[in-house]
């Protein structure tokens, strides 16, 4: 290590820290007499300029991470590089989309919180080390419960910021608990280190620690991506939380939190490889015996096996549960949240069956980085119709394609591509995480896991058709117009137009994505 | 030919852009968009005769998996593009008289269209997949927006029941391509890929379900008589006309052309069923019998012919499974037969009678003397209704002989219990005949007759013109044949030779 | 029956064109509202000169002529395959005949007469294109061609209770039918063909009962009474006839013309054509049931005709008893090869019988269309008067009606010097030596027809003329003109039956030549 790297390595976040803090001087100290409007134009572009510089930089540090040691602390390019870049540019979204919203009137600083919960969202991405990995997940969560805070004339957005910090901390003592138990089985906080040992200790009768902590990394780390049973938070929080704030918690941390499940897979997998680089090659004699001991290994309990255990058990309950409660919503934001709820069961099902190549990362990252999009736009919609309506009950939508014909049709595409529609992306991103989960395994339990996905997928039709019944179907009960800024609607339809050409057009972010490696 | 499929598309964008009040722009431009396709499939037909598989644009699509965007044609797709081309201007004018937001009514029904000719000429695997979901999602708006009788109840059971299937076809689709590894998934690619017997074995049902589902395989046909009566009648003639064929072209195309072997027979008999294929069969012939004693009970007119959809979509399938020449050239053509009749009975019932009666209460249309009083509805349903009894000289005759030839050789019983169902078949439609336009039933004391009739207002042009379309191409493949058998045989042939035994 | 194919040649397709030339008559008579009947009429005439024309160029040997063979559904055994020999063309010249008269005889259609006429035409495309099939495929569509018209013609133009005798009707012709096809299905299942001259040369040496046999079992008597059925519904032999009184009585009588006079044949003529050639071995086994049927049919025709009220009914029922006669001449001659009956003489008492059975078909079609045909003007001077009862003395005010409706009434009896003498004397000529005792006993039905027709005559023309008939109006000239053709062939046809004979009695040898019992 030395001052270069940690200067290159750290350059996205430190980025969007002084972005942050121009923001804050622009918004008190020039800004401070301006009008409302100005100022949160202001704060949001000065906000998405800082993205945009931060997206330069992540391409900036290059391939080598920051490392200490033998240890590496963060790691840039691959999988860590695609989630940085997603995570600036839906931030960027959630920015541009907050520029005709009214429920504070400290933009300044609601930017630049949301700029520093980004930089913890990097880090995240980025940390190879336990220590790393919980200053991030701390510096994303406390940015995230004082953005739900931040309506402070809504009784709700307090409400849901409480619950949500309740849940958040609860869970944050969980991870320090297992991520302590791991450091106790193998002496590292390094994350292929603390894997080997993991392992070499369940073989040597380590086995029940490993349990526990593995348990209390899920409790910790499924509270983050909404995973049934850590899941409460979600619908509480998405419907309670200012809208711009809820689609950064639906998109962006839920990006940074899945880039995190795949170092962990990824390292799972490939510990031996990253620790001892000449074994690296496939096919060698040296490779074929790591793969002979990892195999025996797997006789115990390992922390590969427990962790795809634990995966799978999130997984199936998130999709049943969170397909099964959407039907039931009649709120939008709500049905969102369930909704997030159910995909990260699909995504926790392709962690659970995670290649040691880069496929099954990739094709998560798709679906994340895809997911995020739609939501962000979603949110959006919701938003516009709540300006407009003062609601987000689904009833709220009825008409909407004569209210507003071009916000109806963008909800259309949108929610179709939650749905999993071809050609939109997200039937895509389906398809690539079940390809790559069916790749990894052939066993019958996978293509059971995978039926079971898609059949819910089909289920989760019906409550996506709802909404969309209301915005196409169903008579208006009013006939105003719904009104949004121009640069609201520019962003959606641009998302829109996003969701359909990348659908009609999949490789060209499988080839962004791959282009990383 | 794959213009059929990209002016469809860019004719329901621009639907989807028109301003609100131009409807007659939106018919129009409807009209035109259709018959463009329509001009194509036949030129393109005409062309292809006697050629085998013609390949349109092949072109890879997404490099990391291996998908192509091949589009090809062979003689069945050519006939099914034929036949949506037929059913698709058919559809618009029948729509003529649509006020209520028309521009986006005809946006969604060329969506619908333009997935339609996807399915028919993609020979990859995801690329067909692809189409055959955009073909879902119009029509449940098509019938939840302009539909009548429980029209969001129906147009959800048919999503839902579409999705289902699809998302067994998807399962099926994802574990062949897994496990063939071949890294392509153009449907020749997967058939040759040599997966093992007993997989194809687990997913041949799987994908024949998935796709079945739509072709309204008893039992799980119920969506189809719900959907077909809640439709408008453009998408009801659609939904029989050539959704119902999506299903039953997949079943051909995809599970038996990528799943050959699923067929064999399983080792073990079961109460008489020996592989999938009898089940598959004894299914299909349940679905005849059962369809036809329904429609014959049916107090609802649209319910008549929903149900005989049923039944009839129950030749194909048999058709499908007698894995001969003849009972697979007789399910192609019956599709074809079926889509055009199918569409025709149900312009007659849903357009020309039911929106100008606003009843379509067998019960109630006896006493309104329609022989006399809408005259060209009455003939025009008599030329429809023995067609689809299947009497000679119409082409559901050809088609549905071809399918007993061909069950007969291949299980005698089938013929049997099929021919039962034709018989039915023919005590449906007389009764529904008789009774809807040549009943002498005396109307109430207080509806005097003539008098006491109000105007029913008169046939239209658009409705003539669709009538004549359907009609006379239903005459000609009857008393001609050849003229599709001649493109079927040889892609029938090639098929049984690729694999399918 | 090689004679059957090898007659093709490449010379003007007459029998196509006579078949669609009514087809485009009932397209245009459809759209000519009130001068539908003028297009009805002149189609009919120049249908009935092609016909004679066809008649005039038949081979001199009996075999098929005017052969036209194209391919047209391979697949399923079907081909384009016509031409007739002296049995076809003759029901030609009485299908063109009887449907002139039928046109001529409905000059009071005022109800949709468009419609009307164009159906009419259409039945009589159904006629021809039966008669000159050669092909199953092609065949049946005509037989059901001309059963749709039929239907309509007496479902919207018929008596009071036309709605259950049309059903009833169709129904009954619709059963025949199916079994009908189901038998000629099995046949072509075991064999690949649906060529009658094929079929009947296959039937000759034996081989198809060879190939249904292997194929399907011991069904070939099945099929034989499937085949029978058909027939026996359509011209009608008891117990299928319980249709026919209320179809012809509900009818109007230019359409009972027509059924009775051409439709009926068209049983009869699938009886030769089809059952005796194809199931001749079949039929021969089952010979004394059906004579026993055709015996029955012959007197209870009779004996019922005499318990009618209603002078339709009992020309209906006079007609059953008349075909009844066609039956007993067709069965008869099928006797069992080696028999107990064979004998020297049996191949000269087969062909008078079928001449017989040829000439009866030829002049119950024009005699019972004629009755009606004074049926329908009597119901036209009365109001619609048809009972038997309801007359008496007319031929006092109306002294020509009386006298041409006597002829054919002596005609219909069976009169020497009348047509109906000739068919009737060669059938039992024919028949007494091949089955004495049927013979004998339906001598019986004669006696009771003598009897029916001259209480007819009593009834209607003789005895006191009733106060309200007075001024029951004769034919005028027109009416003459129109009848004069008709009654002048039953005179001519009396004298000279050597017109028909002469050119049916090689077709009479040919076919008895083929057909093997």
């Amino acid at each position: 290590m030395n001052y270069a790297d940690l200067f290159r390595v750290t350059l996205p976040e430190t980025v969007l820290e002084v972005a942050a803090l121009l923001v804050l001087f622009a918004d008190l100290g020039l800004l401070r007499k301006a009008a409302l409007k100005t100022r949160v134009t202001a704060a949001a572009v000065l906000g998405t300029v800082g993205c945009a510089v931060a997206v330069w930089a992540v391409y900036y540090e290059g391939a080598a991470g920051l490392s200490f040691g033998h240890n590496l602390l963060l790691a840039a390019g691959g999988s860590a590089g695609v989630a940085q870049v997603g995570i600036l540019v839906l931030t960027a979204i959630t920015l541009l989309l907050l520029i005709d919203c009214e429920f504070t009137r400290n933009a300044g600083e609601y930017v630049a919180v949301m700029l520093m919960a980004a930089a913890g969202g990097l880090i995240i991405a980025a940390a190879q080390d336990l220590l790393v990995i919980f200053i991030g997940l701390e510096l994303l969560s406390l940015g995230l419960y004082v953005l739900t805070a931040f309506a402070k004339k809504s009784g709700k957005s307090a409400e849901a910021a409480m619950k949500y910090y309740l849940f958040g901390g609860m869970s944050a003592a969980f991870l320090l608990f297992g991520f302590s138990y791991l450091y106790v089985l193998s002496g590292s906080t390094y994350l292929p280190r603390v894997i080997y040992g993991v392992n070499i200790a369940a073989f040597n009768g380590g086995t029940p620690l490993l349990c526990v902590a593995l348990v209390m990394i899920a409790a910790g780390l499924g509270f983050k991506v909404t995973a049934v049973p850590f899941h409460l938070w979600a619908p509480d929080t998405y419907e309670g939380a200012p809208a711009p704030a809820a689609a950064f918690i639906a998109s962006v941390s839920k990006v940074a939190s899945f880039a995190l499940f795949i170092t962990v897979s990824y390292t799972a997998l490939n510990y031996f490889r990253i620790l001892i680089p000449e074994f690296s090659a496939p096919g060698s004699h040296s490779y074929v015996t790591l793969r002979a001991v990892s195999g025996r290994l797997h006789e115990t309990l390992s922390f590969l096996s427990g962790w795809a255990s634990v995966l799978i058990v999130l997984a199936v309950a998130s999709m049943i549960f969170g397909n099964l409660a959407a039907l039931a919503q009649s709120s939008v934001r709500r049905l969102l949240a369930y909704s997030a709820i159910a995909h990260a069961g699909y995504i926790l099902l392709g962690l659970a069956y995670f290649s040691w190549t880069n496929v099954s990362a990739q094709a998560i990252l798709y679906y994340i980085l895809t997911y995020g999009l739609t939501t962000v736009g979603a949110f959006g919609v919701v938003s516009v119709v709540e300006r407009a309506t003062g609601s987000d009950r689904m009833d709220a939508f009825l008409g909407l394609q004569r209210r507003n014909p071009l916000l109806g049709a963008i909800t259309l595409v949108l929610f179709l591509s939650l749905a999993g529609i071809p050609p939109l992306v997200g039937f895509w991103a389906k398809f690539n995480l079940f390809a790559a989960v069916l790749g990894t395994s052939h066993s019958s339990t996978a293509l059971g896991l995978v039926a079971l996905a898609i059949a819910m997928s089909a289920v989760s039709l019906y409550y996506y058709l709802q909404v969309l019944k209301r915005v196409y179907v169903m008579p208006a009960v009013e006939e105003t117009l719904v009104r949004a800024h121009p640069v609201t609607m520019t962003v959606l339809l641009l998302i829109a137009l996003a969701v359909v050409g990348m659908g009609c057009f999949p490789a060209l972010l499988q080839g962004w994505i791959a282009s990383f490696y | 030919m794959a213009w059929t499929i990209y002016i469809s598309f860019a004719g329901a964008l621009l639907e989807a852009l028109l301003p609100k009040d131009r409807h007659g722009l939106a018919r129009w431009l409807a009209l035109a968009v259709a018959l463009a396709g329509l001009v194509i499939a036949v030129a393109a037909y005409a062309a292809g005769m006697g050629q085998g598989t013609t390949v349109i644009a092949d072109a890879l699509w997404v490099p990391s998996m291996g998908i192509h965007y091949k589009l090809a044609a062979d003689g069945i797709s050519r006939v099914l593009v034929l036949l949506t081309g037929l059913a698709s201007v058919a559809g618009v004018l029948f729509s003529w008289n649509i006020e209520l937001r028309t521009n986006q009514f005809f946006a969604f029904y060329l969506a619908l269209i333009g997935g339609v000719y996807g399915v028919f000429l993609s020979f990859d695997l995801f690329l067909l997949f692809v189409f055959y979901e955009i073909a879902i999602v119009p029509k449940y708006f098509l019938i939840a927006i302009w539909g009548s009788t429980r029209r969001e109840y129906g147009a959800m059971k048919l999503a839902l029941y579409s999705f289902a299937g699809s998302a067994m076809v998807l399962i099926g689709l994802l574990a062949a391509y897994a496990a063939s590894g071949s890294h392509s998934t153009t449907l020749a690619d997967l058939a040759h890929a040599g997966l093992p017997v007993p997989m194809q074995m687990g997913l041949f049902p799987l994908v024949f379900v998935g796709f079945a589902i739509l072709a309204g395989m008893w039992p799980f046909h119920t969506w189809a008589p719900t959907g077909h009566v809640a439709a408008p009648t453009a998408a009801s003639m659609l939904l029989a006309g050539v959704v119902m064929k999506l299903g039953a072209y997949g079943c051909l195309r995809v599970a038996m052309g990528v799943f050959p072997r699923g067929l064999d027979p399983w080792g073990f008999s079961l109460l008489g069923l020996g592989s999938w294929r009898d089940v598959f069969a004894l299914l299909a012939v349940v679905g005849i019998v059962y369809g036809a004693l329904v429609a014959l009970a049916q107090s609802d007119f649209k319910f008549v012919i929903g149900y005989s959809s049923v039944s009839h979509m129950g030749f194909v399938l048999l058709g499908l499974m007698t894995l001969n020449q003849i009972g697979l050239d007789g399910a192609v053509l019956q599709m074809f037969s079926h889509g055009v009749i199918a569409g025709l009975l149900f312009a007659i019932v849903g357009r020309i009678v039911y929106d100008r009666t606003h009843t379509r209460q067998l019960a109630e249309l006896e006493t309104m003397h329609l022989a006399k009083r809408l005259p060209f509805a009455a003939w025009a349903f008599v030329i429809a209704g023995i067609a689809s009894m299947g009497l000679p000289g119409f082409s559901g005759f050809v088609a549905e002989l071809q399918v007993l030839v061909g069950a007969w050789n291949a299980r005698p019983w089938w013929t049997v219990a099929a021919g039962v169902g034709v018989i039915v078949g023919v005590a449906y439609t007389w009764r529904a005949l008789q009774k809807a336009f040549f009943s002498d039933r005396l109307p109430t004391p207080d509806e005097h007759p003539k008098t006491g009739w109000h105007d029913l207002g008169a046939i239209t042009w658009p409705e003539i013109a669709g009538v004549a379309l359907l009609g006379i191409s239903t005459i000609v493949v009857g008393l001609y044949p050849r003229i599709l058998l001649d493109s079927i045989e040889p892609a029938v042939k090639a098929l049984l030779a690729g694999g399918v035994q | 029956m090689n004679g059957l194919m090898t007659g093709a040649e490449a010379g003007f397709p007459i029998l196509t064109l006579l078949t669609a030339l009514p087809v485009a008559g009932a397209v245009i008579a459809l759209f000519s509202g009130r001068h539908a009947r003028g297009v009805a009429l002149f189609t009919a005439l120049i249908s009935l000169v092609l016909a004679l024309v066809v008649w005039t160029r038949l081979p001199a040997d009996g075999t098929m002529g005017m052969v036209e063979l194209h391919t047209w559904a391979p697949s399923i055994g079907v081909e384009y395959h016509l031409g007739v020999d002296g049995l076809g063309a003759l029901m030609l010249v009485l299908s063109a005949i009887v449907t002139l008269m039928s046109v001529d005889a409905a000059h009071r259609v005022h109800h949709q007469p468009g419609l009307y006429y164009a159906l009419v035409l259409l039945l009589q495309s159904g006629l021809f294109g039966s008669f000159t099939a050669l092909n199953f495929f092609h065949w049946f569509l005509f037989w059901e061609l001309s059963l749709i018209p039929a239907f309509f013609l007496i479902k919207l133009w018929g008596g009071p209770k036309r709605g259950p005798a049309a059903t009833q009707f169709f129904v009954y012709t619709m059963a025949g039918s199916v079994a009908l096809l189901l038998a000629f299905l099995a046949v072509f299942l075991s064999t690949g063909s649906m060529d009658f001259g094929q079929l009947a040369d296959m039937a000759a040496n034996g081989t198809l009962a060879q190939k249904v046999t292997a194929h399907l079992g011991a069904v070939m008597p099945w099929l034989a009474i499937g085949v029978l059925a058909g027939f026996a519904v359509k011209v009608p032999l008891m117990p299928f006839h319980t249709w026919l009184p209320n179809a012809y009585a509900e009818a109007p009588s230019p359409v009972t013309m027509l059924l009775t006079g051409a439709m009926s044949k068209m049983g009869v003529y699938g009886l030769l054509r089809i059952a005796l050639p194809i199931f001749g071995p079949q039929i021969a086994a089952m010979r004394t049931p059906l004579l026993v049927l055709a015996v029955v049919t012959v007197v209870m025709g009779a004996w019922a005709a005499a318990a009618q009220k209603d002078l339709k009914r009992v020309f209906a029922y006079s007609s059953v008893n008349h075909l009844g006669y066609c039956l007993l001449g067709i069965f008869a001659l099928a006797v069992p090869a080696g028999g107990a009956a064979a004998s020297t003489s049996l191949g000269a008492s087969q062909a008078a019988a079928l001449n017989g059975v040829i000439l009866q078909m030829f002049n119950h079609g024009i005699t019972a269309a004629a009755l009606f045909w004074f049926i329908a003007m009597i119901q036209m001077r009365t109001g619609g008067l048809r009972g038997l009862n309801d007359f008496g003395g007319l031929r006092k005010p109306a002294p020509v009606f009386a006298g041409l409706m006597g002829i054919a009434l002596f005609s219909s009896l069976g009169l020497p010097g009348l047509n109906g003498f000739v068919g009737e004397f060669l059938i039992f000529r024919g028949v007494f030596p091949l089955s004495w005792i049927s013979a004998t006993v339906s001598v019986l039905g004669l006696l009771v027809t003598a009897a029916v027709i001259l209480t007819v005559i009593q009834k209607v023309f003789a005895g006191p003329v009733p106060e309200r008939w007075i001024q029951f109006p004769d034919l005028h000239a027109s009416e003459r003109m129109a009848l004069a053709p008709a009654i002048g062939l039953m005179l001519l046809l009396g004298l000279v039956p050597q017109l028909i004979v002469d050119t049916v009695n090689p077709t009479v040898v040919n076919l008895l030549a083929h057909w093997r019992f």
